[in-house]
């Protein structure tokens, strides 16, 4: 412990005593000062990239966005027309959903093990901990590891490969979440249903997963806003297309890809219509979140 | 964890479909554990074998290796660059953002009055949802000309490139603002809210009684984190810095948009450079299947991967160990 308030030999000069006090107090208004100004920078950064994202994305934020497929730049053509990212929005929409829906019933099933059936085992100690670095595990590392295991054997980038890639992204999320939600279950309910006569398996999924509902829900849609701005495993595995297509063994466009893309095109009105992408991905991916914070706090 | 494991329910008498449908569910949850586990090894031996003909080819020596040409050839890669990139900017990165994240936690925990704390709470968590590629452009449209403009060829820049000593740390012949502390001030950013929060959550974990006890003998506010929340919290504080420094080292995005991604060690933090994760984003996509140079960026992805999960596995062990006590 600091030496600064041990009660030792009574101060008998009063101006020491007073020094010490104030410079303990001014130590302490430099600290609160200091985490003042430490939060209001980080919500200045938050604000900063709103307010860029507003700024840049309407420039080209019309209904060609969404109407239109890519189209190369009118940049010193002005017959040309302006492209959009219909493209892009359909192949993000559909990888997400098939990635949700894959990884969410693997995810949910990992979290039940861990809650229900693996509390203090050691294999249920190395999956929990698995699961764990998953979750904050690089995700182009995924990327590369479906570029090895999808994309090669096929012979070629692909929907598919893209969908795997998210799906893995989206099980630690779920599993994180499912966990802690089974587990905040007291086990009173549990023993009340057993002690009804009702196998296990009905125990769970009848009355857990019930009262974990909006747990749950909260888990699945904070893995949808995170896959759906992941770019780097896309662009190893689904790579890009510059049409609208449902052929999930071709390439396939995807939001931040996109984005990624047409930001580096070098050219004035795509990196525009890369910024008005940025913007629909980042406004979607943070309404997600809130409504995930708002259904967890207004479950019953 | 807290709460004592569940008495296993005794096998129902009733008839053999609840026992059935006991076993095939349990057996679905095992076995979608166990494909958690082989993800993992999976993700480990791709990339291995992937980069096995690179490291046939260049040995040990791949790893602090600094050559990079993928001209064919004479091809020859080396991580050396890349390594230095990645742990450089990570802990650049580390430095910037644990005095934030701390003030930020203080300032959610101790300071703010209750109504303030949930807005400002939600705010620093949605900064961690920004998706990474937004980062990259924001960092590059605001931060790159910042540092350009008003760091690197400002007074705080030219100042410090006349520091003796030190001095060439601070002076590059790249003005183009996308540097080393480009990549770094941006990756701070992304991380201060995980960091935060972890903080946040386990300085509420410190039973009132301690604080009150401090307070009761006259501490200050400062006094009271610094002698009785920090040394309770020190083994998760460190989890949680750890935990941000895993993030750090494997993004990817962002720091390709703003780190300038050049193939040669950074001797100036305004020098360009890059990162693994950002090398293997840049020449993954355009390498030619089976090539030399395909090898190097598997080989490069295992390494990032050995990196990052000793990193993550030391944050969890310090995280998990908080929780049980």
């Amino acid at each position: 412990m600091s030496t600064t308030f041990t009660p030792s030999a009574p101060v008998r000069n009063a101006d020491v005593a007073k020094g010490l006090a104030g410079r303990r107090k001014l130590m302490d208004a430099a600290v609160r000062w200091f985490c003042i100004a430490a939060t209001i920078l980080a919500l200045a950064f938050l604000a900063s990239i709103i307010v860029t994202l507003l700024w840049r994305g309407l420039e080209a934020m019309d209904f060609t966005i969404f109407t239109s497929e890519f189209r190369p730049t009118t940049y010193g053509d002005a017959t040309a027309q302006k492209g959009g990212l219909l493209h892009a929005i359909t192949g993000s929409l559909l990888m997400v959903s098939l990635a949700t829906l894959i990884g969410t019933p693997i995810g949910l099933l990992v979290g039940t093990y861990l809650s229900e059936y693996a509390r203090g085992s050691q294999l249920g100690n190395a999956v929990r901990f698995v699961s764990d670095v998953l979750l904050s595990a690089p995700s182009i590392l995924i990327g590369l590891f479906i570029y090895q295991l999808v994309v090669l054997p096929m012979g070629g980038f692909s929907g598919i490969a893209g969908v795997i890639s998210l799906a893995i992204i989206v099980i630690p999320v779920v599993v994180r979440t499912t966990e802690d939600m089974l587990s905040l279950i007291p086990n009173t309910l549990r023993e009340a249903v057993v002690g009804l006569g009702a196998p296990k398996w009905k125990m769970i999924i009848l009355v857990c997963y019930k009262a974990a509902l909006a747990g749950i829900v909260t888990g699945v849609l904070l893995a949808i806003a995170r896959i759906a701005g992941e770019t780097a495993p896309l662009l190893l595995t689904s790579f890009g297309n510059n049409v609208v297509s449902g052929d999930m063994t071709r390439a396939m466009a995807s939001l931040p890809v996109a984005i990624y893309q047409q930001a580096n095109s070098g050219y004035p009105d795509l990196i525009a219509i890369a910024w008005s992408g940025a913007l629909i991905v980042t406004l979607g991916v943070l309404l997600i979140n809130i409504a995930a914070r708002a259904l967890l706090r207004n479950r019953g | 964890m807290g709460t004592t494991a569940p008495p296993p329910p005794a096998a129902t008498v009733r008839g053999s479909s609840g026992r059935l449908g006991d076993t095939i569910f349990e057996w679905m949850c095992r076995g979608a554990g166990l494909l958690v586990l082989l993800l993992l090894g999976g993700i480990i031996i791709t990339l291995f074998i992937g980069g096995l003909p690179a490291l046939r080819q260049f040995g040990i020596p791949f790893v602090w290796s600094t050559a990079w040409n993928p001209v064919e050839g004479r091809e020859q890669f080396g991580a050396g660059i890349a390594i230095v990139g990645t742990v450089v900017a990570s802990v650049l990165a580390i430095i910037m953002a644990v005095p934030l994240a701390f003030g930020v936690a203080f300032f959610l925990t101790e300071l703010a009055p209750e109504w303030l704390k949930r807005p400002v709470g939600t705010a620093i968590e949605l900064l961690a949802a920004v998706p990474s590629i937004i980062f990259g452009m924001w960092g590059l449209f605001v931060i790159v000309p910042i540092i350009q403009g008003y760091i690197q060829l400002g007074w705080i820049g030219e100042a410090m490139a006349e520091l003796p000593g030190i001095g060439f740390l601070f002076a590059s012949n790249s003005f183009t603002g996308t540097s080393l502390f480009a990549a770094a001030l941006v990756l701070a950013i992304m991380i201060l809210p995980f960091i935060a929060a972890t903080m946040r959550d386990v300085f509420d974990q410190v039973p009132p009684v301690f604080k009150e006890s401090a307070y009761g003998l006259g501490a200050t506010r400062w006094e009271v984190v610094r002698n009785v929340v920090l040394p309770y919290t020190r083994t998760s504080v460190v989890g949680g810095i750890m935990l941000g420094l895993g993030r750090a080292l494997g993004e990817t995005m962002a720091v390709t948009f703003v780190i300038g991604n050049a193939n040669r060690i950074a001797t100036s933090i305004f020098d360009p450079t890059t990162t693994i994760a950002s090398v293997v984003a840049m020449e993954f996509p355009e390498s030619l299947t089976g090539s030399l140079q395909q090898s190097s960026l598997l080989l490069l992805g295992f390494l990032l991967f050995v990196i990052s999960f000793v990193v993550l596995a030391i944050s969890r062990y310090l995280l998990r160990s908080k929780l049980k006590a």
